[in-house]
């Protein structure tokens, strides 16, 4: 279970991941050791899942992002798992969420433009198996982005 | 964007810690070389800073939901109004403005299923101009390494 120093170390480290080590230990009060040991414990109990670098897809050329719901034909007993698995072959897939409630399956896809999303849809999307049903929400802006969670 | 520079986009949305003299050893390149590709790629924005991954299961939230939200009214202040109220809610990790069936896509991380109802009934379905709201519970999640 989490004290409230680990607490205390989480919340600074995931507000700015570029922190050094000495300057979280400072500011969590702990000695560099101590801040050392804590962090180590945190990541082998898998707390800590490790630190990513943020890729902005929009620099890149990809600045169309459309979330697509799906439901599955769940008739079909391997449904869930032959859909994801061809979801994974399509490289612009950057998202797969599997849900319980109205939508059965969610995944983020990314695109040039939007001759390229129409493209992507038709031949990479449409002919995945087993989709019962499908809707679209286009990214207009995304207003807040925080993977953290409220320690 | 070339085959190296694909490579170091890789290993970095594995490992955000690789230093340029460890990337630089992997890929065959001196340290100043490496950190100048690096620095070439932040100085493009496409690398954006860095992101701590946690197990929000094991920090004690362990329910993740995803909201559709449509709004009854509609304007510019109220568009302003929802979205400075929502992006307040702590339990609200990301709020998507989007075109469809609804305006707003949102995450939200809750302690439990009881939790989730408080913050739902208590902070979002409080709020100015909210219409239909859909809830989806998230049971599992993969990223992928994307179109890189």
């Amino acid at each position: 279970m989490l004290d409230d120093v680990d607490r205390r170390l989480l919340r600074l480290y995931q507000s700015d991941p570029d922190l050094n080590l000495a300057d979280l230990a400072t500011q969590a009060g702990l000695s560099a050791a101590k801040a050392t040991r804590r962090l180590d414990k945190l990541a082998q109990s898998g707390v800590i899942e490790g630190v990513e670098a943020v890729i902005d897809w929009a620099a890149l050329g990809y600045v169309v992002e459309v979330s697509l719901r799906v439901a599955l034909d769940k008739t079909q007993t391997r449904a869930f798992d032959n859909f994801i698995a061809a979801a994974r072959a399509v490289p612009q897939v950057i998202e797969i969420q599997t849900f319980l409630g109205r939508v059965d399956v969610r995944l983020s896809v990314l695109a040039r433009d939007m001759a390229d999303y129409q493209q992507l849809y038709r031949d990479h999307i449409l002919t995945l198996p087993h989709i019962a049903d499908i809707e679209a929400l286009m990214l207009v802006s995304r207003i807040k982005d925080e993977t953290g969670v409220p320690l | 964007m070339d085959a190296m520079d694909r490579d170091i986009l890789l290993a970095l949305a594995g490992d955000g810690r690789l230093s340029a003299g460890a990337l630089g050893r992997q890929f065959g390149l001196s340290q100043p070389a490496m950190w100048r590709r690096i620095k070439r790629l932040q100085d493009a924005g496409v690398l954006k800073g860095r992101r701590l991954r946690l197990n929000s299961a094991a920090v004690g939230f362990g329910v993740t939901v995803f909201l559709g939200i449509k709004l009854a009214t509609k304007g510019r202040v109220s568009l302003e109004d929802f979205e400075r109220a929502i992006t307040a809610i702590p339990e609200v990790q990301s709020v998507d403005h989007v075109l469809g069936l609804y305006d707003y896509r949102l995450r939200v991380v809750a302690r439990d299923l009881a939790d989730f109802e408080r913050v739902l009934r208590r902070r979002i379905m409080t709020l100015p101009g909210v219409g239909d709201i859909e809830s989806n519970v998230l049971l599992s999640e993969e990223r992928r390494m994307g179109p890189i």
